[in-house]
């Protein structure tokens, strides 16, 4: 219920499509890795999925943002099946990578942002290694790049009140963690697979 | 209210259009050509779809009466502001304005044409919005480009809010002998203005040759400028019997709408031009987005609003 009059809110905000440009919907477990420009950006991916593919994803979002104040907490916890981190004080037994993986069990996909933060700027920033580590860990999962425009004008940075304006996100071709293939070179090709979405 | 049997003419007629249209797309789409061909007409019967959709809403808009038609008017100009802000370039700093403008000047806007408070329907975007927008901006304190970015909005506010609401406005003119009719009013305006477009478009696909403005819009020639006003100024004066005009005042009104009309179209391209995109969005199927079917309606409501309230009331 409050899952379609969230979607129904994104659109009317943002009238959001999804460009399914290098994969198709598809409920194989997937991590989809995105730009992070806006607070919206986890629910407008999340929201322009397939009802079917929205059961089955769960956003990686940050706990100390989204445990702040019942609304919140109930829309990461209740809504969106988030996986909520920390990304202040990791340590061996609060690791986000461990969770993450727990939490994709054999069936869910995951939503995650690697730049670590909100950006300002429109190309996205050099990405954490938590991308690389899960593609270690769970080889069998599709590693999909989305590109997200425009919607850091929708709820810039510091604001709380979203003004309407149309918004894009472009799912790319899957990526694979190679062969002995270095941390670094890893990471800047998915940062690059991300960039290379956008269309202006 | 009681039913104006005029409305069962006008439903039927469109109709009537509309199922030739669907035929013809349907013919023509079983002819073959080549690649250009093909996507011209897979194109013009995506068109002709969508136009199912566009008269079927505004229909049963008109039917609801004038809350319904200013509350679809209302949404047009939403949908608008919102294609056209997406295409403008604003700062952080105009966050707080560009709420004001989405979600109190356009809601005050047609409560005022709902209630029916000409005057300050009048001057409320002109006057107040005009001295709102730059004080909400440099409270937010960023200078950069800031007279640029206040005449953006402005004009954003202008054209998709204020101009678009004379449409709906027509409902509350007050003409002697002509009163509760005001809707056949709006459909007269809505109809001369689009199939104007629809006629721009065909005679200028059929005949065009000679391009007015290339370097704006290569789509528009003289053939269909010509072809199409005259076209749109004839079926206007056929259509007088639903207003308050003489036969020839209709085929002026028609003449002034479809000439505003073209003027939107060419305004609005130049916009597009200007920030580098063919469509304003992609709402509608074939059309583009909503900017891109109702810019002539923009430029053509407030004149015929104004002709109208000055000759006949």
């Amino acid at each position: 219920m409050t899952g379609t009059l969230l979607t129904i809110a994104v659109r009317v905000l943002c009238g959001a499509q999804a460009h399914w440009q290098g994969a198709a919907p598809d409920p194989r477990p997937r991590i989809y890795f995105a730009n992070h420009t806006s607070n919206l950006d986890a629910l407008v991916i999340w929201a322009t999925l397939p009802r079917e593919l929205r059961a089955l994803t769960r956003p990686v979002a940050a706990r100390d943002y989204w445990q702040k104040g019942p609304v919140r907490r109930h829309l990461a916890l209740k809504v969106l099946n988030a996986v909520l981190i920390e990304r202040h004080k990791v340590t061996a037994h609060d690791n986000p990578i461990t969770d993450m993986i727990e939490a994709m069990g054999e069936r869910h996909s995951l939503i995650i942002f690697p730049e670590g933060g909100r950006q300002s700027g429109t190309e996205p920033a050099p990405f954490k290694a938590g991308l690389y580590h899960l593609a270690k860990h769970r080889p069998d999962a599709e590693l999909v790049p989305v590109y997200l425009e425009n919607l850091n004008r929708v709820l810039p940075k510091g604001e709380v009140l979203p003004v309407p304006m149309l918004g894009s996100l472009t799912m790319g071709s899957p990526i694979q963690l190679q062969d002995g293939e270095a941390k670094t070179d890893f990471l800047e090709r998915a940062r690059l697979a991300v960039w290379n979405l956008r269309h202006t | 209210m009681n039913f104006d049997p005029h409305f069962l003419w006008l439903g039927g007629g469109v109709l009537t259009l509309l199922i030739i249209a669907s035929l013809i797309g349907w013919a023509l789409s079983r002819r073959s050509g080549d690649d250009k061909w093909r996507s011209t007409v897979a194109n013009l019967n995506a068109r002709t779809n969508a136009w199912w959709v566009m008269a079927g809403v505004f229909g049963a808009a008109l039917a609801l009466g004038r809350t319904g038609t200013v509350v679809l008017f209302g949404l047009l100009s939403f949908l608008a502001l919102r294609e056209f802000i997406t295409l403008t370039p604003t700062r952080p700093g105009d966050h707080r304005t560009l709420f004001w403008a989405f979600f109190v000047f356009t809601p005050l806007q047609y409560i005022m044409v709902s209630s029916g408070w000409i005057g300050l329907f009048s001057i409320l975007i002109p006057v107040y919005a005009f001295l709102f927008v730059p004080l909400r901006s440099a409270a937010a304190g960023d200078c950069e480009r800031f007279l640029e970015r206040t005449a953006k909005i402005q004009w954003a506010l202008m054209v998709c809010v204020y101009c678009l609401s004379h449409a709906p406005a027509l409902l509350t003119l007050e003409i002697p002998g002509y009163s509760g009719q005001g809707a056949k009013l709006l459909f007269f305006l809505v109809v001369v203005a689009q199939i104007s477009d629809v006629l721009q478009y065909v005679w200028g696909k059929t005949l065009g040759r000679h391009k007015i403005v290339p370097l704006v819009s290569p789509n528009k020639t003289w053939e269909g400028f010509i072809g199409g006003i005259a076209s749109a100024t004839g079926i206007g004066a056929a259509l007088w019997w639903i207003t308050p005009f003489t036969p020839l005042q209709a085929a002026g009104m028609a003449l002034a709408i479809a000439l505003m009309g073209f003027a939107g179209g060419l305004v609005m391209s130049a916009i597009k031009r200007d920030r580098g995109v063919k469509d304003y969005g992609a709402l509608i199927e074939g059309h583009g987005g909503v900017m891109d079917r109702i810019d002539s309606l923009c430029f053509a409501a407030p004149v015929f609003f104004h002709l109208t309230r000055y000759y006949f009331t």
